[in-house]
């Protein structure tokens, strides 16, 4: 027995008790049953979406349509940036690992560097994130809302997509958007939309190559059913909006609720990534300053990487069933 | 203290499961961009093949993650059952019972929905 002295926190509870039941001390044990609780959280938010998922599956956005951008280059590029994202995320993971791994030989140089690795590859991911972000919120094509909100796109003869702007004819604009000057019942207006729901239905008239694609899936393709130019008008009749990009009430890709859960789920993981990065990086500094080489342990280093493989583990479920299922 | 000191370094370990890692990420993302039809529009299971896939190749890189970065492979079995059967059997039950209900949802409602104009 090595504990039979009353120092009983250093000796015993905090080490894992005399009998150590689970092998471990006691920050790492919490850790591990912080992780479970906060892995069920995770789980909830992605059971909800597959819920709302199932409820509204034959309308459901298609991912790869969705997420086709990446920086700096134009083009149809579905997946290959948040291919990227995962792989900083799995190589920050690695660092981490390393880190971990040299602190168990009492290397303090080697930890230091691999946790500033850690902490570079962690910001890369939430600067990315919120370009992903970004991105999502200005939209790419732009679409019009029904009156009883169903989002119809519009496609050329090819079958692809084409920008309200490409096919619009601007008319005579009657309305101006509202500012404060004009009057003391100000009611705060956001700025209009560049083209308006006349100047959509006049280019869709003028030009015929031209159909609407409605949010309906073709079950046999698995693709969104592209209506012929009759229906494409009847479905036009029954316009209320215009709507570029998407946000907490439209959305331009189709279901609202697709953009509400992908802001709350993605936007949870990224305030657990910056979390992360706050962590490492009051860890990295007790590294520099020699706290753990005075202590004799980088345990602290291990416990943090723990949450930091979580965060990643919860993205490659965030991938798979945002981007991938 | 004595037992750090005799901790051998795993990096070889390491760079093995991160090739691992990033073999099946490849794998998953060439899978999603080309969507081969034989796997994407038949059905296996109550979904495409190609889901089954995606799903199974997650479940394996949270293992790998699970296991080798955050050394649960080194934890007491006491320690290592206490989380991961927790959440395994409490993840199954809570999607199963609202991927049920989502299914039932969708039943009964989108025949409700418009669709001719």
């Amino acid at each position: 027995m090595e504990a039979t002295t009353a120092t009983t926190i250093e000796g015993t509870t905090w080490k894992g008790g005399n009998d150590k039941p689970l092998g471990a001390s006691y920050g790492k044990m919490m850790m591990w049953f912080f992780i479970l609780s906060d892995a069920l959280t995770f789980s909830g938010f992605l059971a909800a979406y597959g819920l709302t998922r199932f409820k509204f599956i034959d309308t459901w956005p298609i991912a790869d349509k969705v997420f086709t951008h990446i920086p700096f280059i134009h083009g149809n590029f579905p997946m290959i940036y948040v291919a990227f994202m995962t792989f900083v995320l799995i190589f920050s993971s690695v660092t981490m690992v390393l880190a971990v791994d040299a602190g168990h030989q009492m290397k303090k140089n080697k930890v230091a560097w691999y946790m500033l690795a850690t902490i570079i590859g962690g910001i890369i991911f939430v600067g990315s994130q919120a370009w992903e972000w970004k991105t999502f919120i200005k939209g790419s094509y732009g679409a019009v809302q029904m009156n009883d909100g169903k989002i119809l796109q519009f496609v050329d003869a090819t079958g692809h997509q084409v920008t309200l702007e490409s096919f619009a004819k601007a008319g005579h604009h009657e309305r101006a958007q509202h500012q404060a000057k004009n009057g003391v019942w100000f009611v705060k207006e956001a700025a209009l939309p560049a083209v308006t729901v006349s100047d959509v239905l006049a280019g869709f008239k003028a030009n015929p190559a031209l159909r609407v694609q409605t949010e309906k899936i073709d079950a046999a393709a698995k693709e969104k059913e592209i209506l012929s130019r009759e229906e494409s008008l009847k479905y036009l009749a029954h316009s209320k909006a215009i709507v570029k990009g998407a946000n907490l009430e439209v959305n331009e890709y189709g279901k609202t609720l697709f953009a509400d859960y992908f802001f709350f789920i993605t936007g949870f993981h990224g305030f657990h990534v910056f979390s992360g990065i706050v962590f490492n990086i009051i860890i990295f500094f007790n590294v520099i300053i020699g706290t753990y080489e005075k202590r004799g342990s980088y345990e602290m280093v291990e416990k943090v990487g723990l949450y930091w493989h979580f965060v990643d583990l919860v993205w490659v479920f965030v991938f798979t069933f945002f981007y991938l299922v | 203290m004595a037992q750090h000191q005799a901790h051998t370094s795993h990096t070889g370990l390491i760079w093995k499961v991160f090739g691992f890692l990033s073999i099946i990420t490849i794998v998953e993302v060439i899978l999603g961009i080309l969507k081969p039809a034989a796997l994407h529009l038949s059905s296996f299971l109550g979904t495409s093949p190609l889901n089954w896939i995606f799903l199974i190749l997650t479940l394996v890189k949270a293992y790998g993650i699970t296991w080798y970065f955050m050394h649960m492979k080194e934890e007491k079995a006491s320690l290592r059952r206490a989380v991961v059967w927790t959440a395994v059997f409490l993840i199954c039950y809570l999607a199963t019972l609202l991927l049920i209900e989502g299914s039932y949802l969708n039943d009964v409602l989108s025949s409700t929905v418009q669709w001719k104009f």
